[in-house]
């Protein structure tokens, strides 16, 4: 037993393997459930509800792409067709990208890694809960009576004057964003005043790091947002004329305000992936990251440099020469930070002890994507290279690298590499690693021919598209079918590991993360004693505990 | 009951509680200001392009209730402010009054508001389409109503929403909820109202005066 | 080079020298972005082969990094990334800043279609005709909602924003076709809102422009095949010929209530008419409204329409029904929508927008 253990004993390495008395089974009931304070149900919950959002998306997703099989009608009829990605990006934006890594990780990890025992204020981490609940009842009635036309973006004249349903869509939207500044406001607040003895601003994980910088994005972009779409939601029901040109109004303002929340959402959605893979990084290399400050304050960096660039979604609206210029070499400096990621994670392998897992593999896929995907946000930030490729496919193809490739490795890392600390169960290996490359393979199948149909010139949102374009169409539907594959695979192990699954142990992996030093699962009050810090996290300078126990295979 | 009663189980001790509440509130002030940043937004793009039309719209609306709203507001903060003062002292009887003051003045202040929205509806100053007032027709002057609408709107609804935290706390404080040293609610609340007067107080010059 | 890159690239043909600038530029940046992305993959790589994992109780040393790495962590991408900057600005600088000589088109973008208009005449939908060599600005609006007018040939995009013009330009560099599509979601009809730019030898687009302004209609009826691509479809020979005849003065597409009745889902609907019947509007109706509109106006709308009996040849009505024809939509609208319709801001000189 070291002095550098972070919890005082039950040391791991003689704790029981499965915890008999954990979170999952303290209480039972639906009841226990719905009316439970525990960050770690609250995050189980979100598990299944943001699982669910994003099986919807991606079947729009799949529908979309059927569509676009052939240059004519193929499945659907037009309007259909613009219902379709419209919902494709609300649901994967607001029910998806937005809450997943917070909901879920954030809510279960958060805490742990600070050494407290929840969240600063357990009844609001389940209103927040709730309001998701609410806000994607409200998005979901809308769609089933007629859905919205607009895309996700809601552009004005054309959202306040469609007839579809986009009020409801509109106002779903709007709640979820309460939620998620609700989830924000108690990351902040936890992370100021949970931190257990020991646990210094500068000894955090940075996954909290990271989390921190996204709550404070969330809490400051998303009431704007709220308050455009409320206006948009006003005008398309009552026509007070505030975006409306017949009126004196000005639509580029609306543009104006949706990307000053809507820039920032990215590293929303960004800066979770990035959280999570700085601690598998760490735990794959069995090495503490190269440069922990760097990395920690190029979190708040993004988060900071991020307000300053909306304008780089409106060179081609006549916004001025300057204005274009200044958001052009501002939206640069996000890359740098994001650079420096890069350079530090890579770094980390350096001097390490590598070894090649499920995990692993989704960081080498996070790595290619935000490398590429950020090169080619750079390469979109050129003002003169953007007015080609605005709004044409190759800005899609960017964003899904960047955004959704992203949250989707990092989602899908800490969904393997966490899983046997939230549910105490190992999933199959060797279906894991086929399932990563499948979806790696098929993510770049698909969103590759997409640049380059956005350099050939398509459009994005279009429904039918000139003969040209078709090879590349095909190749990316092809890719799409891929991934969905690879997903199933996904959920049906994880599925039966929860059950069949082998016992984890409290620290399969031998990671010096924090939370591994509590059981798995983790009982209801996180720690069975009040844990004090007296290391970093990752130190490897000393063999892990437990891993010896069990073996990974 | 003692105030370390009030300690929940995962927080050390109540200072230490209180403080996360307090983190909490502010925090979430910032982020009603920034609700209401983007009306200012629209306000002040509005106004730098129809600025001549702004200033006439505005001398259709009457200084007189709008400085007098202005006063009843501030001087209900005033009154939000004694109450926690007395709580603090274990007068929870005494705050309680102190918070039914504070919920006449908000009366009033609403009176006030629905009055001067009587009047505008009788004169046509209404946002967008249904704007039917003949003095004024450049092209701006329905975009000030649309304008003047929301943001008095929004602040109407804060009002209430503020009202009806400061009725419960009045009632809590009048059973004696928190004549133990546990304040925190009741400063919170205030806090909240606080708000709700300074964004009136920038609403002011910016509809009534300039 | 320059021709493998493009074609590797998928990038479409360069019709003006703009366009081979900007394409130099994504050139460099792509192989820069290749160049890069390959190096950290093969450090990756080295590392992991290096580093393996040896035993499940390996430690490893505690590494803290120089000051040195990171400052050049942030140097090196820091100068790729504003040398782009430094060479793309200019070049956006110069599409901002149309040439004083060059001649002015307006372009009005509405659902679905492009208008153009020359100052002096002509107009005309989805087909504009410039020299080559010379350059073009245009002076872009919208009547409805935003649309954005794209010529990938040109490497060339300008929204259309109701209420107000914005500008661009571009010089042809040779005589030859090149497609325009609309960038911003407009509807159900914006994958179909397509256009085309006619670049023509000088010395013929000047005895076009000449011959066109004389006469627009006996031009029209001379030469058919000059104005229409022959082979597009018949209902898309209607749509160019609508405009050509001024239809979408009275009559939208989009379904939107205008001084005449709208034409989209006109076809077979049952229309009340003025004297408390109804009459299906087929073919035969469809055709004798063009010939005699007086004859059965629609109940709501005024008898304004002029007649066009001996003013349009048999198969251009045919074009047209055809084209009336084809506009249907699969929305579910229990009634047309009556939008409003769009005025620039009062007061806005066109002229000086940005
Ligand atoms: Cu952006
Ligand atoms: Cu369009």
């Amino acid at each position: 037993m070291s002095q550098s253990l972070a919890t005082t004993p039950p040391a791991p390495a003689d704790a029981p393997a499965y915890n008999p008395r954990n979170y999952l089974n303290a209480e039972a009931g639906i009841a226990s459930w719905l009316l439970t304070r525990d960050h770690k149900r609250i995050a189980v919950m979100y598990l299944v509800v943001t699982t669910l959002s994003f099986a919807l998306g991606g079947f729009y997703a799949m529908l979309i792409r059927i569509e676009l099989l052939t240059p004519g009608p193929t499945i659907m009829s037009a309007m259909s067709y613009n219902r379709m990605f419209t919902l494709h990006g609300v649901v994967m934006i607001f029910l998806f990208m937005i809450p997943a890594i917070p909901g879920v990780f954030g809510n279960f990890f958060l805490p742990l890694m600070l050494g407290a025992r929840d969240v600063a204020f357990p009844r609001l981490n389940l209103l927040s809960l709730y309001l998701y609940a609410i806000g994607a009842a409200i998005a979901v009635y809308g769609m089933i009576h007629g859905g919205a036309d607009t895309g996700w973006t809601f552009y004005t004249p054309y959202s306040t004057t469609t007839v579809t349903k986009v009020v409801p869509i509109l106002l779903g939207a709007f709640v979820l964003g309460f939620s998620s500044i609700l989830t924000g406001l108690n990351f902040i607040v936890t992370t100021h005043t949970l931190r257990a003895p020991g646990m210094s601003w500068m000894r955090m994980p940075l996954f909290v790091w990271s989390i921190y910088a996204t709550s404070v994005i969330q809490i400051l972009a998303t009431p704007v947002l709220g308050i455009t779409l409320l206006l948009v939601a006003f005008e398309h029901a009552f026509g007070w004329g505030i975006f409306d040109p017949a009126r004196g109004g000005d639509p580029i303002l609306f543009q104006h305000l949706f990307w000053f929340y809507s820039h920032p959402a990215v590293y929303i959605m960004v800066l979770p992936a990035m959280a999570v893979m700085s601690e598998v990084i760490q735990a794959s290399a069995r090495k503490n990251i190269f440069g922990y400050k760097a990395v920690a304050f190029s979190s708040l960096g993004i988060a900071f440099v991020g307000f300053f660039t909306w304008g780089h979604h409106l060179f081609t609206s006549g916004q001025s020469t300057l204005d274009a210029g200044i958001f052009g070499v501002l939206s640069m400096f996000v890359g740098i930070f994001t650079a420096i990621k890069v350079f530090n994670w890579t770094a980390t392998l350096y001097e390490g002890a590598v070894k090649f897992t499920t995990w692993f593999a989704y960081f080498c896929g996070f790595l290619f994507f935000l490398v590429f995907g950020g090169m080619t946000g750079i390469a979109l930030a050129t003002v003169s290279l953007d007015i080609h490729w605005q709004d044409t496919y190759f800005v899609v193809a960017h964003f899904h690298f960047i955004m959704v490739g992203s949250v989707i490795m990092a989602w899908l890392a800490a969904l393997h590499y966490w899983w046997p600390k939230m549910f105490g169960r190992l999933y199959p290996e060797g279906w894991g690693l086929v399932s990563a490359v499948l979806i790696i393979l098929g993510f770049n199948a698909t969103f590759i021919p997409q640049f380059l149909l956005g350099n050939y010139g398509m459009p994005r949102r279009y429904y039918s598209y000139p003969e040209r374009f078709w090879p590349l169409n095909v190749a990316s539907t092809a890719g799409a079918s891929l991934l969905a594959f690879g997903f199933t695979i996904i959920l049906v192990y994880l599925a039966i590991s929860l059950r069949w699954g082998k016992v984890a142990g409290p620290n399969p992996w031998g990671s010096r993360g924090f939370e591994w030093d509590t059981l798995s699962p983790p009982p209801t009050e996180n720690f069975l004693e009040n844990p004090v810090y007296t290391r970093g996290p990752h130190d490897y300078t000393e063999a892990p505990e437990g891993a010896e126990v069990t073996h990974a295979t | 009951m003692q105030p370390e009663s009030y300690v929940a189980h995962h927080y050390p001790n109540l200072r230490q509680q209180e403080h996360a509440a307090r983190l909490g509130m502010w925090l979430f002030l910032a982020t009603e200001i920034l609700l209401f940043a983007g009306l200012f937004t629209g306000y002040s793009v509005y106004r730098f392009l129809y600025a001549e039309t702004f200033a006439q719209a505005s001398e259709h609306l009457s200084v007189a209730a709008g400085t007098i709203n202005t006063v009843v507001l501030i001087t209900s903060s005033l009154s939000v402010a004694l109450a926690h003062h007395l709580v603090q002292h274990g007068r929870g009887k005494a705050a309680a009054l102190s918070l039914l003051v504070t919920l006449g003045f908000a009366l009033v202040f609403l009176a006030i508001k629905a009055w001067e929205w009587t009047h505008d509806f009788h004169e046509g100053l209404l946002p967008g389409r249904f704007f039917t007032n003949a003095e004024l027709t450049s092209t701006g002057a329905p975009m000030f109503f649309t304008v003047y609408f929301l943001m008095t709107g929004l602040h109407g609804l804060h009002v209430v929403i503020g009202m009806t935290v400061l009725a419960i706390l009045m009632v809590l404080c009048w059973r004696g909820a928190y004549d133990h040293g546990y304040t925190t609610p009741v400063e919170l609340g205030g806090m909240y109202w606080h708000l709700v007067d300074l964004i009136w107080i920038f609403l002011y010059p910016l509809l009534y005066l300039i | 080079m320059n021709e493998l890159m493009r074609k590797l690239l998928f990038l479409p043909e360069q019709g003006s020298a703009y366009a081979t600038e900007v394409d130099r530029l994504h050139f460099f940046v792509i192989t820069v972005t290749m160049v890069s992305a390959v190096a950290v993959a093969v450090v990756a790589l080295a590392f992991f082969v290096k580093y393996k994992r040896r035993s499940e109780r390996q430690t490893t040393p505690h590494v803290e990094p120089k000051a040195i790495h990171e400052v050049l962590f942030i140097a090196v991408p820091l100068t790729f990334f504003l040398l782009w900057f430094a060479i793309g600005f200019p070049l956006f600088v110069k599409l901002q800043t149309p040439p004083k000589d060059a001649m002015d088109v307006y372009v009005q973008g509405k659902k679905w279609m492009w208008k153009f208009a020359y100052p002096g005449g002509p107009s005309g939908v989805d087909v504009l005709r410039v020299p080559a060599g010379r350059p073009v600005r245009l002076l872009i609006t919208s009547r409805d909602v935003i649309h954005s007018f794209y010529v990938p040939d040109f490497r060339l995009k300008q929204d259309a924003v109701p209420g107000r013009y914005s500008q661009t330009w571009f010089t042809a560099s040779a005589p030859g076709r090149h497609q325009v599509l609309c960038a911003e979601y407009c509807g159900i009809g914006h994958s179909a809102m397509l256009a085309e730019i006619i670049a023509m030898e000088p010395a013929q687009y000047d005895a076009w422009l000449a011959e066109t302004r004389r006469s627009t209609v006996a031009t029209a009826q001379d030469s058919p095949e000059d104005r229409v691509d022959p082979r597009t479809s018949l209902s898309e020979q209607g749509r160019l010929l609508s405009g050509e005849y001024g239809c979408f003065k009275c009559h939208t597409v989009d379904g939107t209530r205008h001084i005449g009745p709208t034409w989209l889902d006109l076809y077979r609907k049952a229309e009340p008419l003025q004297d408390g019947k109804s009459v299906v509007a087929d073919e035969a109706y469809l055709t004798e409204s063009m010939m005699d509109p007086a004859a059965k106006i629609v109940a709501g709308y005024q008898n304004v329409m002029p007649t066009y009996q001996g003013r349009v040849p048999g198969p251009e009505i045919a074009a047209i029904v055809e084209f009336i024809r084809s506009l249907r939509t699969d929305a579910v609208r229990p009634e047309p929508s009556k939008g409003p319709v769009y005025v620039p801001v009062p007061g806005y000189d066109p002229t000086s927008a940005r």
